[in-house]
């Protein structure tokens, strides 16, 4: 008797619609699991999760403040997967975007103009996109794999923007804590009324909008999701291959980034040496659950947003938030393993004949 | 001699394709045994399923006359069966003896490398196969890590052992010491097993030679009593299928040349060697060979898609030599690629992402950076209608399509965005006569509107209707070239096998001029 798997002829298309939501039913109930065994109820643990992330207009409203950077995070990384080049590295991205919106903040501690919001702005896709391009250059000059090299550089982004912190940045009136100076109020994005959602939400949607268009009536748009389903036919077709790689790590990079931009402009109002609690990881998780659908992205990053802010709520219980980074995995876990079954069938050989 | 293996009714079904229709095969011990055929006619998926690496969905092995199960390599190992793949499984930073030993739990716990060595050593000696032991496997060249992996075989015992196209990567001296070592084998009273789709090579090593055509054993002969020409005749076979109406060519300008060519393969193995062609508008000039022989290599140089080591292609009377594949396109130069669903399209996509493939970069389908969407699904709903390609809708995904439908949607595609001239290569392979036919028509219209053609093709009947003339490719050089016509089919197959031809290819007129 043995288990084996044999390739469909063509994918099942219920299976793939189901499969997400399968890893996450899945994932819950394994969750569960765990809760149990350290003493909790699980249902009244989730249902103080779901309470906490959705149950009041405060909780709504803190739910979609994580939801920002989620979303610009998880288009990044989507639009990178489209063209099938696998960007692990929007956390770095994000940390490299905060750092050259803060400089610029710092800049301009009275700033008051109505120019200095746009220059962070364009600072951070600056900032994410030469961060995005490193991997991305490597990849398309020399074929260096990107995800060692996104993935890595996320340390190298995270300790060089702790190490302005800790050093040249730090604020001079602030005991020795590894805190800037706060931004001047200039440098603050405005604020919906009685909430901290802030502008960022505006650009996270025009962002969505804006790879919509891109993948559907630009040429370059075109050429990516050509290149993401046959590189072969791609080059075929004649298509600078190398220009497009730059052109999405650039993007990637640069969305990444901005969603640095809207954490310390929106939230923080100053920079400190973690300003993501792994938006640009759950990213990539979210980018899969939504098959890299800008719209379907908003949606997922709003329901990881909840899963964020309900796991504060574990801490009444004893329990450790850490408990959403297990349910995270899980749910990625059981997704890449959903996604074989719906290209392969599982089928059983008899015993000896 | 006794009947050592044979193979009954295997049927093996891949998605979409049948790999091998009830193939029966027998192989007697001691023999060398030849499996001919060209690519894709499924010689290496029946070994696979002899070596247990495939499970048929039908059929019955024997060995020794008795029925065996063969359900995973290890199976294969013990029923006595081992196979040496194309791409070597070997792990370069280990030691000969240590790929030789691995995974046979032996010895059990503590390792005695020096003791393993000297084993090792001994069997390979016992053999005749000339291997240093102790040598890591990235120490050595190609023909020896192929000596290890014959080696790995004998080692665990095998007695009946499969090839799979040993010599693809050898060099000739290297050739010719493996030849001698699986001879001295045969001797030895061992069964072996040789995948190829070369005819010298089969000739020269094998008694026996089954071929295969599309997934089925056509025949099986004594070395001794064929020839090179019956073998390239009963591989490519010869099937008649209909009439086409063809107008005696009246050829123009010259479109297409090009001279002294030579390339690598993927390899980096000499594809083309020396050759030079060229092909005026309102002709089609057929490419024929059995396949591997540089063809494809040689459609790759003029599209740009693979460079060319030294040689010179003119596309009206311009260099492109080396030019990026988008220059070359830019040059009107049209593509059917030999890979349909590897290289032609991207399958997952609509058929209106796949119809504009070519065309979206240029006025009026382009509006800047923009595409216009618009223009674009006129134009695709028209080459629908024109090219009678049947599908759904202009959203179905290529990969729905018949084969068949999607080779008209390419043709489509690439008659409508080029002018002059069109590389075709294996334009109807795996297609159903109709569609072979709708392609074949398509085809000739484009000869009689002007086009230049160079048709690539392993289907003799083909080159033989389509044609104007005819060259005959072997090893990546021209052997000969012959008018297309019925009687040249001897010449044709003798040319195929490796003898030169009567005819000289002459030296086309516009590098004459140039040089």
């Amino acid at each position: 008797m043995s288990i084996f798997l044999e390739k469909r002829a063509q994918s099942s298309r219920l299976l793939s619609a189901l499969a997400p939501l399968l890893a996450i039913i899945l994932a819950l109930l394994m969750g569960a699991i765990i809760i149990a065994l350290s003493g909790t109820n699980p249902w009244e643990a989730y249902r103080e999760m779901f309470v906490g992330a959705f149950g009041s207009g405060y909780a709504l409203s803190e739910t979609m403040v994580k939801t920002i950077p989620l979303i610009l995070c998880s288009l990044g990384v989507g639009i990178a997967f489209r063209a099938t080049l696998w960007n692990i590295g929007a956390e770095g991205q994000l940390y490299m975007g905060a750092f050259a919106a803060g400089g610029i903040a710092l800049a301009f501690p009275q700033g008051q103009g109505w120019w200095l919001i746009p220059l962070m702005v364009l600072a951070s896709l600056v900032g994410g996109a030469l961060w995005g391009l490193i991997p991305g250059l490597l990849k398309a000059k020399l074929n260096v794999n990107e995800i060692i090299t996104s993935l890595l550089l996320n340390y190298v982004a995270i300790l060089w923007f702790q190490y302005w912190i800790y050093g040249p940045w730090k604020d001079p009136l602030g005991y020795g804590f590894p805190y800037t100076a706060p931004f001047g109020e200039g440098a603050w994005l405005p604020t919906l009324a009685g909430t901290r959602i802030h502008l960022g939400l505006a650009f996270a949607v025009l962002a969505a909008l804006f790879l919509y268009f891109l993948l559907k009536s630009t040429r370059v748009g075109y050429e990516i999701r050509i290149i993401g389903e046959n590189p072969q036919a791609a080059r075929y077709a004649g298509m600078n291959i190398p220009g497009a790689i730059l052109l999405v790590f650039a993007i990637s990079g640069g969305l990444a980034g901005l969603a640095g931009m809207g954490e310390i402009s929106g939230v923080i109002h100053r920079l400190q040496p973690a300003i993501s609690p792994g938006f640009g990881y759950t990213a990539i998780i979210i980018a899969w659950l939504a098959r890299f659908n800008p719209w379907l992205t908003i949606a997922v990053s709003f329901l990881f947003g909840g899963l964020l802010v309900g796991g504060y709520s574990l801490r009444a219980f004893g329990l450790s938030d850490s408990l959403v980074l297990i349910l995270q995995g899980l749910i990625l876990f059981l997704l890449l393993g959903g996604d074989i079954l719906t290209r392969y069938r599982l089928r059983w050989k008899g015993g000896r004949a | 001699m006794n009947e050592k293996v044979r193979m009954e009714g295997i049927f093996k079904r891949f998605p979409g394709v049948i790999a091998n229709d009830g193939v029966d095969l027998d192989i007697r011990e001691g023999e060398i045994h030849a499996l001919l055929g060209e690519n894709g006619a499924g010689k290496t998926t029946l070994m696979c399923v002899l070596a247990g690496i495939y499970s048929p969905d039908a059929g019955t092995i024997r060995i020794d006359g008795e029925k065996a199960l063969i359900r995973s390599p290890r199976d294969a190992i013990h029923a006595g069966i081992g196979m040496v793949h194309q791409h070597f499984m070997l792990v370069a930073p280990y030691s000969v003896a240590e790929n030789v030993t691995l995974g046979l739990n032996k010895p059990r716990f503590l390792l005695n490398e020096r003791k393993l060595e000297a084993e090792v050593g001994k069997v390979a000696q016992s053999f005749g196969i000339q291997v240093d032991p102790h040598a890591k496997i990235w120490q050595l060249s190609v023909g020896e890590q192929q000596r290890v992996e014959i080696l790995k075989s004998l080692y665990r015992g095998a007695k009946i052992l499969i090839l799979d196209e040993p010599t693809a990567v050898l060099t000739p001296q290297e050739v010719r010491e493996l030849f001698a070592t699986l001879r001295q084998m045969a001797k030895a009273g061992h069964t072996l097993v040789i995948i190829s789709h070369k005819l010298e090579e089969v000739m020269s090593l094998s008694d026996r030679i089954s071929i295969m055509r599309k997934g089925k054993r056509i025949a099986t002969v004594n070395t001794k009593d064929t020839n090179p020409t019956e073998l390239a005749r009963l591989m490519v076979g010869r099937e008649m299928l209909f009439e086409l109406h063809k107008e005696k060519a009246t050829p123009g300008d010259e479109v297409l040349s090009f001279c002294n060519l030579h390339a690598l393969s993927d390899k980096g193995l000499p594809a083309l060697r020396d050759i030079s062609l060229s092909v005026r508008s309102k002709e089609i000039v057929g490419i024929a060979g059995v396949a591997g022989n540089g063809q494809r290599e040689l459609a790759e140089v003029i599209t740009g898609l693979r460079s060319a080591t030294s040689g010179k292609v003119l596309v009206n009377g311009k260099d492109v030599t080396n030019n990026s594949p988008r220059q070359v396109i830019d040059q009107g130069v049209a593509h059917i690629p030999e890979d349909r669903k590897g290289a032609g399209t991207a399958p997952n996509l609509c058929v209106l992402d796949n119809l504009m493939l070519k065309c979206y970069r240029v006025e009026p389908f382009k509006n800047g950076p923009l595409l216009n969407l618009g223009r674009i699904r006129e134009f695709a709903a028209k080459l629908v209608k024109q090219f009678q390609i049947s599908t759904p809708s202009l959203e179905t995904p290529v990969k729905l399509l018949s084969g068949g439908n999607v080779q008209k949607l390419i043709l489509a595609r690439e008659i409508a965005t080029f002018s002059e001239l069109m590389i075709a290569v294996h334009p109807t392979r795996g297609l159903d006569v109709g569609a072979t036919e709708d392609v074949h028509q398509m085809l000739l219209e484009q000869r009689s509107k002007g086009a230049a053609i160079l048709l690539i093709s392993e289907d003799l009947d083909e080159l033989l209707a389509l044609s104007d003339r005819i060259d005959v490719i072997y090893e990546g050089k021209f052997m000969g070239e012959v008018p297309a016509d019925a009687d040249q089919i001897e010449t044709i197959g003798l040319m195929m096998a490796g003898k030169k031809g009567e005819i000289q290819q002459p030296v086309p007129a516009g590098i004459r001029a140039q040089a």
